[in-house]
């Protein structure tokens, strides 16, 4: 192993600890647990969603499907970043105002039920669990690759960092790494592709006429179709990306890390600029690994094409290149994992323990230990799923977790922001209808069954025929809180007036 | 920062009854859903457009096809609505402002 490589990892990991002594120093409330007292300012909170946001999945896997997949790779980035515009006009200014820690806070401001709460919870606790798992498998097998050390030691090297950041520095220190690792990853980026555009003189014409002869697709590399042929299954796929952002819990608890609405805004506009800015390079370093690297060569690395970026990396710019852009790897996936405990954490001590077992009652005292312990569960939990999950398909993960918050999560907190009938019979059905349709139909999809060997969970033939069930259950996910608000008699308006208020104007009390 | 379920001190079905208040709500959804509508109907414009036709496979500039400057114009386009939300937004908080003056601190509430 270079001695670089190894510098530079732990010049990241040092850095990190140190941002955790000092948040851990800062830490003495829940709220400061959570949501780092609600004291990030826009441009920080920003930085921090575009961190949370671009995971070792969208770093390293777009980057490979672009250099496989050509324009299908580009699919991802294009529906990854419209997904703001939903966050943006619907979503993100009346969840800072209604909620506190947690998307079950929010729907508890117009619903009392312990039922919807848990609901809610059970819903952020599945999709966290898929999405951690995901992270971390991707994270096993990319240390295990730059190291050559055993996937079980990768996974536990990233596990412990992750809960020695959450339970020591909570989201003042999550936050922070967040931040410090969204701006080496942008450095990472926009230096890889300036030295990609630099070997064309700067013409991206040149870069397209170069790469429609530099992959063994010719010229359909640059045209849709190569990877996703299925028509439905691509819008599907389009509609779990554009609309599962806006429930994902970590990104959703990101709102309230800010004091207000007006903040809540600036921090989504920030984070939209970073994002596309980043997706737009995305572009540049696909089609530089294609070209300098060559599709063989990542593939012989990684089968799902996850070493791209790094093999471009030393490629371009040697062993020193190659061991900055490992260890920013590295870091966005400690740093994801961090804000992703956090979120399961706050489901479980915030939602299950303090409200609706200690009925809200419980001291700051016993809730700082609660979410302390939850966060040792989480961690320890996902570890060990994590352990044996080595071989599942971390994309199909990713893609289900995105599925499950499009299709539970964003009906319920479309209605009950907008929707006046809307009832607690019908937020329960909401949640539980979106949550099993998908993952009922996605145990029954070509992911979990193919007639091939190896190629998915079980052999057989899928009963249901999309990968991505977005297309079916997101409608269902709308459909349940339909019926069940229709079913049911109960109808607060009072509450909903008051609801209505608070999500527009702000809390004012 | 206040518990929302405590001390309901403010009237809030009577600001959302107000002429005010109804009239901020229309103007916003007169904003919102068109601007929503719009900017789905672009994006699922473009899978449609690539599973469906073909259209968009021919050359815009040199090598660089259609369906890469379709791409690029829904980076455009959300950078346009980002910016032009603020702007709306910006104008909408000086409308809250005059709601919270004239409603609730008129209706006893500091």
């Amino acid at each position: 192993m270079d001695p670089i490589v190894v510098f530079l990892f732990i010049a990241i990991v040092i850095l990190t600890l140190v941002i955790t002594y000092f948040a851990a120093k800062n830490t003495k409330s829940t709220g400061d647990f959570y949501t780092a007292g609600g004291g990030l300012t826009g441009w920080q909170n920003g930085l921090a969603i575009a961190g949370d946001y671009l995971s070792a999945a969208s770093f390293l896997g777009i980057a490979g499907a672009i250099a496989l997949n050509g324009f299908d790779g580009f699919f991802y980035s294009i529906g990854f970043l419209i997904a703001y515009l939903v966050v943006l006009f619907l979503v993100a200014e009346p969840l800072r105002n209604l909620g506190k820690y947690t998307l079950a806070d929010m729907i508890h401001s117009r619903f009392d039920s312990k039922k919807v709460r848990g609901a809610a919870a059970l819903s952020t606790i599945t999709i966290v669990l898929f999405y951690m798992i995901a992270q971390l498998v991707g994270a096993g097998a990319l240390i295990q690759l730059l190291f050559h050390i055993d996937y079980w030691i990768a996974v536990l090297i990233v596990g412990v960092m992750m809960t020695i950041y959450v339970l020591f520095g909570g989201m003042i220190a999550t936050s922070w790494v967040q931040i410090t690792k969204a701006v080496l990853l942008m450095a990472g980026m926009v230096i890889m592709a300036f030295l990609v555009l630099w070997k064309f003189d700067f013409n991206i014409a040149a870069m397209f006429t170069e790469v429609k002869t530099a992959t063994s697709h010719g010229a359909a590399y640059l045209e849709p179709g190569l990877k996703y042929d299925d028509p439905l299954g691509t819008i599907s796929l389009m509609i779990a990306l554009v609309l599962g952002t806006a429930g994902l819990p970590h990104i959703l608890m990101r709102f309230f890390t800010v004091k207000d609405a007006k903040t809540a805004r600036s921090s989504v506009i920030t984070a939209t600029w970073t994002i596309g800015i980043f997706y737009i390079l995305t572009l540049f370093l696909g089609f530089g690994a294609a070209i300098y690297v060559g599709q063989n060569e990542i593939l012989a690395a990684n089968s799902g094409g996850n070493m791209a970026a790094p093999l471009l990396a030393e490629a371009l710019g040697g062993n020193i290149l190659f061991a900055f852009i490992s260890a920013v790897a590295f870091a966005t996936i400690l740093a994801v994992v961090a804000g992703l405990v956090l979120s399961g954490a706050s489901a479980f001590a915030h939602d299950i323990y303090g409200q609706i077992i200690k009925k809200g009652k419980a001291t700051d005292r016993e809730q700082m230990l609660a979410a302390r312990y939850a966060s040792l569960a989480v961690s320890v939990l996902s570890i060990i799923l994590a352990l044996g999950a080595q071989s599942l398909n971390v994309a199909f993960l990713v893609s289900l977790a995105f599925c499950i918050a499009a299709s539970a999560n964003l009906p319920v907190i479309l209605y009950t922001i907008y929707w006046k009938r809307f009832n607690t019979t019908g937020a329960i059905s909401a949640v539980l209808f979106g949550l099993i349709s998908a993952l009922v139909l996605v145990s029954m999809s070509p992911s979990v069954f193919s007639p091939e060997a190896g190629a998915a969970l079980f052999v057989g033939n899928p009963i249901f025929p999309l990968e991505n069930p977005a297309l079916v259950s997101v409608p269902l996910g709308f459909l349940g809180g339909y019926l069940g608000t229709i079913y049911s008699k109960e109808q607060d308006l009072k509450r909903y007036a008051e609801v209505k208020v608070k999500a527009h104007i702000g809390n004012r009390e | 920062m206040a518990d929302l379920h405590k001390n309901n001190k403010v009237d809030y079905e009577s600001i959302a009854e107000s002429e005010q208040f109804k009239h901020f709500m229309k103007e916003k959804r007169r904003f919102t859903v068109p601007m929503t509508v719009f900017f789905l109907i672009f994006y699922f414009l473009l899978p449609i457009c690539t599973s469906y036709t073909t259209f968009l496979n021919t050359p815009a500039f040199g090598d660089i096809s259609w369906v890469w400057i379709f791409a690029v114009a829904q980076f455009v386009m959300t950078w346009v609505l980002c910016t032009i939300y603020v702007r709306k937004a910006n104008s909408f908080d000086e409308k809250v402002e005059a709601i919270i003056h004239d409603q609730i601190k008129k209706g006893g509430k500091a």
